[in-house]
Parts: C-alpha cells; sequence; structure tokens
C-alpha cells in the first residue's frame, strides 16, 4: 500500500490560499486550471467596482507558466510564436499568440524576458509537448514553473499608490515593462500589465514569500481601498477591456474535435500581432494564404440594445439568416452599455443589420427578445489612467 | 446671433434637455447664475482638498438609457454602488442593511424572526409597483381632458398598462397609490426600528410625514432606480455628485453646445405670445427660437415671465402649486472616521446610509415640528460617508460626510430663517449624531449648513423643496405641474419647462429634461438623435 492520497483533492490549492480562504466569505469556489480559485468573494458588483474605482487584488498562481531559457531562446520564440520575441527588450512584455502549421490558434499568452536568454510564456492553457516538440533543433530548455510561482495582479486606480505606499517605487515603470526588486527573503518582480485594460501591475514571486506579499499589499492598502476579487468580477473587466479568453472565445486547436470550429488569428482580430516580416513562423504560410484569400470568421465588438446581457446569442442578418455567436457578453457597470464579443461570419463584420436573439429565463419561464447590435471597437473601456506615466494616485 | 435653444438654468436636467437638442443639430446655449454649474447635483471644494457633494448626495433614480444616449460615461461619469446602512437605535444598539441577501436575513432576525421572513414579500410587492411606474418615466403623459390621438393612444397605452394586471394587483396598486407608508409598512413587519428603517424613503423630500397618506407612493419613487439592474439600490457619483453635472456639460460640449456661468436670467422676453430670449441679470440679451425653463415652474411663471403674459388660470395654478420645503443639509469635512458605538469594528454598515430615528412615531414627532413652523428638534437624518469607497473626495484617511435632515420648514414661525436659526439647525443635527459616535464633533473640520433658505437662494429651489414640487399625487403625471400642462409646454409659445417640476418628478432622474428634449424635436420635426426608449421591463 502506498500514501498516495491526491486523488482524494482533485482540486490544487494556490499560495494564497490561506488568505482567499478567510476572505471568502461567500465559500463561492471554482476550478481553474485543476485549482481552487474564488469566484466571488462577497459581492460581485463592489467588487467589479473596486476594479475601476479603489484597488483589487485577484490570485493568478493557476495562470500556466513556462520558463524558456538557451541560447537560441529568441529565435526559438520567434519561430513559435507570431511576434517578433527578439525584438522584445530585456525586461520588456509582449502580448502573443502560436498557432498550429495549418494557422489555427493554439493560445495567446503574454511573453516576459527576463534576460537576453531567458524568457517567461504565462497562458491558459497548457502546451508542454507542444513546446518541447517544437524546440527540437534549438538550444533551449523549457520547463514547466507553474508551480514555482506565486503571482497576484494588482489592478485599479489606486493600484501604483498602493505599491508606492508598500514601498515599491514603480513611478518611472511603463506599460509593458517589468521591474525586478529583493522581497523578503526572496525577491519581487512587478510588469505594469493586466487583463482590466486599467491602470495595474501583476506581482510574481516565490511560493514562500506568497502570505508576506498579500499582507503588505493590504496593509498599504488599508485607506485605498484594496480588496479580493474573484474570477466573476476580472470577467466583467476584461470583456470591457475587449480581451479574450483561449476556451471561452475559441477553441484551442490542439483540443477541438470539429474542424469547422477551428479559428486562425486573422479570424479571432488579433492579425495584429503577426510579424510578416521576422522570416519564418510556425502556420506562417497557411495564414499568408488565408490573408490573401480573406478569413471566413471575423472576431468582432457589439454593442446591443436594451440592458439584457447577451452571453451565448445566437447572432442574424436582417433577424433571419444566422451569421454568428456570442461568446462573451455582459452588462458593462462603468459604460452603461450592453457589451458583448462575437465570432461572426467575416461578410459581417461591418455590422448593418445584425440582431441578437437573447433568451432570458425569468421565473421559469424564456423571454425571447430579438435586439440590434452594433459593431464597435474594442476596447470599449479604456481610461487614459492605464498609461499614464508616472501613474495618478487615483 | 440666435440660438435654437436657450436652457435656464445648468442643473442636470437643463443639462439633458441641452445634450439632447444639440446632438440633434440644434444650437444651444445653456445659461447658469452661479459661477459653477450643477444646480443640485453639484460638487464644490468649500474646504481645501475636499470635495462635497453640497445638494444631493446619491444616486440611483438617473435613467442608465439616458446615460448611454449621452455617453456619459465616457465624458467621466461613474456610479459606485455601495454596501450596507445602519438604523441606529436609542437602546444603543443597531439595525444593519446588507447587500447579501442572508447577511440581511440574519441580521434582521436579530430584531424579528417574522420581519426577516416578511422582507422578501415585501420586496416583491415593491418590485412589482416599480415594474408598472418605470415604463411611464420616460413618456410623455396623457392630457386627460384632450381628445387629440395623441392623448387618447397615450390613454389607452396607459390602460392597457393597468388593466394587464390581475384585479388584486389593481386594487393593490391603488392602495399603494395613496396610502401611508405606516399604514402599508404595518402589513409586513412588527418590529419598530424595521418599520422606521423600510420608512426612510416615503419622507425624503417630502413635507409629510410617515403617517400621511400619499408617503407610499414617495417610497416608490425612490426605490424604482437601480444600479447596473439592481432595482432599488443606490450608489455614489465618482467624484460626489458633480460628477453628473460635469459628465453633461462635457457631453454637451462635445456636441457644440456651450454653456455661461455668473450671470443668471432676469427676464424671459416674450413678444406677441412667444417667447424670444432672455435678458441676464447683466444687462446682456440673448435671442433664441426657443426658452427652456430648468428652474421650477413657480420661480420661472411667477419671477421670470411678466404675469401679463400668462392666462389667469395657471398662473393661479402655479402659485398654489406646492414647494413646501421640508429638509436641509449639512455637508462635513472630516478629520477621520467617527466611530459609531453600537457598530462592530471594520463592520461595512458604515459605507452606507445612517440613521438614527428608530420608530415611525419618532419620524411623525419630527415632522410634527415641521407643521408648527420650527425646525426638527430631534430630527431625522440620511447620514452618508462616500469617501469610505470613493478615493477621489478628500486626502486618504480624510472624509466628507453629507447629512441630509428632515424636517426644515421654509420660514420659522411664520418669519425668515435667521443666522441664529440656522446655527439650532446645525447643532440639533451634529448632537443627535454626537449621541451616537462620542467624539465625532472633535473631528470636523468645516461645515456647510444649508436650511431651505440657503437652497433657494443658491440653488434657486422655491422654498427649498428638493423635488421641485412636491411629489403628492395631486401633483404627479397628467397634473405635474398644471393640469394640461404636463406636456413640458407652457402658455407662452416657445418657452418650454425641463425641470423636475414636470413629470416624472424629482430625484436626479434626468429623465424630465430627456422628456422634454423629446418633445421639443418632435414639435420640430427634427428626427432625435440617440434618444432611446426606455428599457423593456423583462
Amino acid at each position: 500500500m502506498t500514501a498516495l492520497r491526491h486523488y482524494e483533492t482533485p482540486l490544487q490549492t494556490t499560495a494564497f490560499h490561506p488568505r482567499t480562504e478567510a476572505a471568502n466569505k461567500l465559500w463561492s469556489w471554482g476550478n481553474w486550471a485543476g485549482y481552487a480559485t474564488v469566484l466571488t468573494y462577497e459581492d460581485l458588483a463592489m467588487e467589479h467596482s473596486a476594479i475601476r474605482n479603489t484597488a483589487t487584488v485577484y490570485d493568478l498562481c493557476p495562470m500556466v507558466k513556462y520558463r524558456i531559457e538557451g541560447p537560441e531562446a529568441a529565435v526559438y520564440l520567434n519561430r513559435l510564436t507570431l511576434r517578433d520575441a527578439a525584438k522584445l527588450s530585456v525586461s520588456g512584455v509582449h502580448y502573443t499568440a502560436w498557432v498550429t502549421d495549418q494557422g489555427h490558434l493554439l493560445d495567446d499568452g503574454t511573453l516576459f524576458r527576463l534576460a537576453p536568454d531567458q524568457y517567461r510564456l504565462c497562458c491558459q492553457e497548457r502546451h508542454l509537448p507542444w513546446l518541447l516538440d517544437s524546440a527540437h533543433g534549438f538550444d533551449v530548455t523549457v520547463t514547466d514553473e507553474t508551480e514555482e510561482i506565486a503571482a497576484l495582479s494588482l489592478q485599479g486606480p489606486t493600484s501604483a499608490e498602493i505599491l508606492r505606499l508598500a514601498g515599491f517605487d514603480v513611478d518611472q515603470l511603463k506599460p509593458f515593462r517589468m521591474m525586478d526588486l529583493p522581497f523578503g527573503t526572496g525577491r519581487l518582480m512587478i510588469s505594469r500589465t493586466g487583463f482590466t485594460g486599467d491602470l495595474g501591475y501583476e506581482l510574481w514571486t516565490t511560493p514562500d514569500q506568497a502570505l508576506a506579499l498579500w499582507d503588505a499589499l493590504f496593509q498599504a492598502g488599508a485607506l485605498h481601498g484594496l480588496r479580493p476579487i474573484g474570477s466573476a468580477a476580472v470577467n466583467i473587466a476584461r470583456l470591457e477591456a475587449g480581451f479574450i479568453i483561449t476556451g471561452y472565445d475559441f477553441t484551442p486547436a490542439d483540443i477541438c474535435l470539429r474542424e469547422d470550429r477551428l479559428r486562425s488569428p486573422l479570424e479571432m482580430g488579433l492579425g495584429w500581432l503577426i510579424d510578416w516580416d521576422k522570416g519564418h513562423f510556425t502556420g506562417k504560410a497557411a495564414l499568408a494564404r488565408q490573408r490573401d484569400h480573406g478569413p471566413k470568421w471575423a472576431f468582432v465588438g457589439l454593442e446591443i440594445e436594451g440592458n439584457i446581457p447577451a452571453d451565448g446569442a445566437i447572432l442574424y442578418h436582417a433577424q433571419k439568416r444566422e451569421v454568428g455567436v456570442i461568446t462573451g457578453a455582459c452588462w458593462s457597470p462603468v459604460l452603461k452599455k450592453n457589451i458583448a464579443l462575437a465570432q461572426i461570419l467575416a461578410e459581417h463584420a461591418a455590422g448593418s443589420n445584425i440582431w441578437a436573439e437573447i433568451y432570458a429565463l425569468r421565473e421559469l419561464h424564456y423571454e425571447k427578445l430579438m435586439m440590434r447590435a452594433r459593431v464597435v471597437e474594442r476596447p470599449f473601456f479604456a481610461p487614459a489612467r492605464r498609461r499614464a506615466t508616472p501613474p495618478g494616485r487615483f | 446671433m440666435t440660438h435654437d435653444a436657450l436652457v435656464i438654468g445648468a442643473g442636470h436636467n437643463g443639462l439633458v434637455t441641452a445634450c439632447y437638442l444639440a446632438r440633434a443639430g440644434l444650437k444651444v446655449l445653456v445659461i447658469e447664475k452661479n459661477d459653477w454649474i450643477g444646480g443640485a447635483a453639484v460638487s464644490r471644494e468649500l474646504y481645501p482638498g475636499f470635495t462635497y457633494s453640497n445638494c444631493s448626495y446619491v444616486s440611483s433614480l438617473f435613467r442608465p438609457e439616458i446615460m448611454r444616449d449621452l455617453e456619459l460615461p465616457r465624458h467621466g461619469l461613474q456610479i459606485l454602488p455601495y454596501e450596507g446602512g445602519a438604523l441606529f437605535t436609542e437602546n444603543g444598539g443597531y439595525l444593519g442593511m446588507f447587500r447579501d441577501h442572508d447577511a440581511n436575513r440574519r441580521e434582521f432576525a436579530r430584531h424579528s424572526k417574522r420581519d426577516a421572513e416578511a422582507y422578501d414579500r415585501y420586496s416583491r410587492d415593491i418590485l412589482r409597483n416599480c415594474r408598472l411606474i418605470r415604463p411611464m418615466l420616460m413618456r410623455r403623459p396623457p392630457d386627460l381632458a384632450s381628445f387629440r390621438p395623441r392623448d387618447l393612444m397615450e390613454l389607452a397605452w396607459l390602460g392597457k398598462q393597468i388593466t394587464g394586471q390581475s384585479e388584486a394587483q389593481i386594487y393593490d396598486m391603488l392602495r399603494f397609490w395613496t396610502m401611508s407608508i405606516s399604514d402599508f409598512l404595518d402589513g409586513y413587519f412588527e418590529n419598530p426600528a424595521m418599520k422606521a428603517y423600510q420608512a426612510v424613503g416615503s419622507i425624503i423630500g417630502t413635507a409629510l410625514g410617515p403617517m400621511s397618506p400619499g408617503t407610499a407612493y414617495v417610497l416608490l419613487h425612490h426605490a424604482m432606480g437601480d444600479v447596473d439592474g439592481n432595482v432599488g439600490s443606490w450608489g455614489y457619483s465618482r467624484g460626489g455628485m458633480g460628477g453628473i453635472t460635469k459628465a453633461l456639460t462635457a457631453s454637451l460640449q462635445a456636441s457644440g453646445g456651450e454653456v455661461r456661468t455668473g450671470s443668471g436670467v432676469a427676464q424671459v422676453l416674450v413678444q406677441n405670445g412667444r417667447a424670444v430670449g432672455v435678458v441676464l441679470d447683466n444687462g446682456d440679451e440673448f435671442r433664441a427660437r426657443r426658452v427652456i425653463s430648468n428652474m421650477d415652474v413657480r420661480r420661472t411663471f411667477l419671477k421670470h415671465v411678466e404675469a401679463k403674459e400668462l392666462p389667469d388660470e395657471f398662473l393661479k395654478r402655479v402659485q398654489r402649486f406646492k414647494t413646501r420645503g421640508s429638509s436641509g443639509k449639512l455637508n462635513i469635512a472630516l478629520d477621520g472616521v467617527p466611530r459609531f458605538t453600537a457598530l462592530p469594528e471594520g463592520a461595512p454598515n458604515l459605507r452606507g446610509d445612517l440613521h438614527f430615528t428608530d420608530t415611525i412615531e419618532k419620524m411623525e414627532m419630527a415632522y410634527d415640528d415641521w407643521k408648527a413652523g420650527h425646525y426638527s428638534r430631534q430630527p431625522f437624518q440620511d447620514v452618508m460617508i462616500p469617501t469610505l469607497i470613493d478615493p477621489t473626495m478628500t486626502p486618504p484617511g480624510k472624509h466628507f460626510m453629507s447629512c441630509f435632515v428632515q424636517y426644515a420648514p421654509p420660514k420659522i414661525e411664520g418669519r425668515d430663517w435667521t443666522d441664529a436659526d440656522r446655527d439650532g439647525f446645525r447643532d440639533a443635527c451634529l448632537n443627535q449624531i454626537e449621541a451616537y459616535a462620542p467624539g465625532f464633533k472633535s473631528l470636523i473640520l468645516h461645515a456647510e449648513v444649508r436650511t431651505p433658505r440657503e437652497l433657494e437662494a443658491e440653488v434657486g429651489l422655491t422654498e427649498g423643496n428638493i423635488f421641485q414640487g412636491e411629489l403628492t399625487f395631486d401633483q404627479m403625471f397628467f397634473n405635474r405641474p398644471v393640469p394640461g400642462y404636463a406636456n413640458y409646454r407652457s402658455p407662452i409659445k416657445n418657452l418650454w419647462i425641463c425641470g423636475s417640476s414636470t413629470h416624472p418628478g424629482g430625484g436626479v432622474m434626468g429623465a424630465p429634461g430627456r422628456n422634454a428634449a423629446a418633445e421639443i424635436l418632435r414639435d420640430l420635426k427634427v428626427p432625435a438623435k440617440d434618444l432611446s426608449d426606455a428599457y423593456a421591463i423583462v
């Protein structure tokens, strides 16, 4: 007999669990990549409001993280991903994506250049086999470091002020840049990145420093409205910022069963990531063909009449012909608009005469609504404070 | 130069009207007598580093359709939901209010298990009545005596709304619209503090006591708003209530409209029965194709239009329009958070509304003072500390406290308020808070005290009535402000009214301003741009 008992706790806990558990007043847990994470600590509206009014902490530990290092790390990443990883300077971060040889999206993520020959790739899905197989012939090592890093997202208008009060001088830190400093008995990396479209930072340390980091932030944030937030509030904020989530807004190619559901970056509004001039990269030929012939699908932001969220609504042209589906939607508290992200047939991406069929379940009966949907620019919400350097006090 | 539209008063409704007209392509000028904009949705810095909400102090009624149409979030408007609230009881306890349903149930059960469970049925009945009344907010009321097709159609629509209910619901609705809140609450609750807390919204801004018929409707008026779909909940405007009128002004300017501050309208110029412009206190004259008054109906027609231009019947009705002031306001800069001895450390209740009147009877006694021509010796207060949520109004750790106070009559025993009366009123309020939060007074850095005298002199509200006319049933809907003129028009051609004196009444709602703009554009046969109908209630 062995002492193995892991099957009794299929969900792992994160390095911040003692704090998140204590703050989780509603005992509302969800499964994010095999970790127990909080959906709503106390009140969804208050948590979302804090993202846009004061500051919030969100436990990022379950995010999948890979360390990619070696003399050919940049060359390797340049073949793997859409953007030019060699152009990314040390202490820089960029948003990128990677695809199959057929040009189908596998995932999107953020790439951190920690040193000339060391990167970190953060993403939603697990890709170790793909990353290792792609490394054939390159002088590079790929390591899953998800469990070696404890990460928190600190987002909101008072987030910079809280970091200042915690003793971290972030005044000169620009968006998509990071800084490394000693913290406790370890180190702390602060990047000016996030998933809310607001002023915000992500804080990266080792699990042994996690609780001290949490406590330091909450001590510094006592008079600045800092509160922990769950995934439900983050989801509203990311929709307002127009960000997509792999698995929600498209199905990643490596697990996608139905071939007509595969999507390319061009079809997901990520064409701007592709660096056509950097030389060969996986999927380039297929994407070039699609670019020349025109993609079948498009990804758009929509504003929908009325105030009933349109999650999962089918899109129609002229209320008749089915032309797409809404992949994420909410009433935006900060915009006072009903917003949505949608996959739509490319010929309708300009968006005239588009309608969303909404089924609103009310006291066990569906109210069926056909509401006009207007294609609009993303991000829906982009406050100037997110880019201001030095950042403001609120 | 002749403007297409000249709006008198840069309050929220005047600005809403101006915004819609400017978006439709009209050349619009707003005239404001004060050096600042906002009317009663105003934020001023009266103590260095502290932004106040000088009049209105919370937001719920402001129609989201208007925020969206006029792109107010893009122009800086942000509404922050708040959590909690507490009514302190004389025996040293409190009745708390929370956002969480079950936290509420457990809290109410401390006072009465029966009331804790009755709350759901009570909430349902309030919501039912809200569902009925909300579609009426953004429509022009029909004229009952008119046989014009549009009025008949509107009457038919109204009839359909009402006859669409069950017989039992129609009876309940009529009772609800005519009852006192005290009688209404007796049908649900037994605990005195519970009743007193629920009655808060029924007397605010109203020269009636909780035992007066008609107060149940006033409660509904305060419950029919929402914050992001949570009907009946309230929020703060980030940066103070002036944030609403600042965003409206920015939206107006983005559409090419203009606001002039610093000199008010002395007289509306009328020629051959038509409004043709205004002359200001400083002598400046502006010509306009139409003049739209955001001032209350009494101020507009009794002070700024020559009586000879108005029909006698209309003038008499305007004179009799009830604008009895009933409230005052204290705006306080605080050096720290007051400690209320009844509350546990760190309780979220402080971030919401606070009250010190724990029975309906005490509320009614506060009203008795008003009837006798005196401010309440034991006032009813609705106290908020928005800076526990909003980081932008004060330095960290310092706070702004808003105290809405009832009752305060327009005159003290028939004579004008004196500074000594004002100080006595202030002390009655401060002493009441001090009794529940010892040491509170020592935290005060500055206090602005506003009785009906100041509200009339500074904001322009006749007799200090915050709703530009009472929300009693005789002054609602097709009777607001005057029968036959519930259509935002006046006996003088091209002179319109758009303030809270018109349907659907007061509160920072914007609906009167929006409806007035809709009527003006309809009259002009100009297609209204970005003017949404009310969201359907699903």
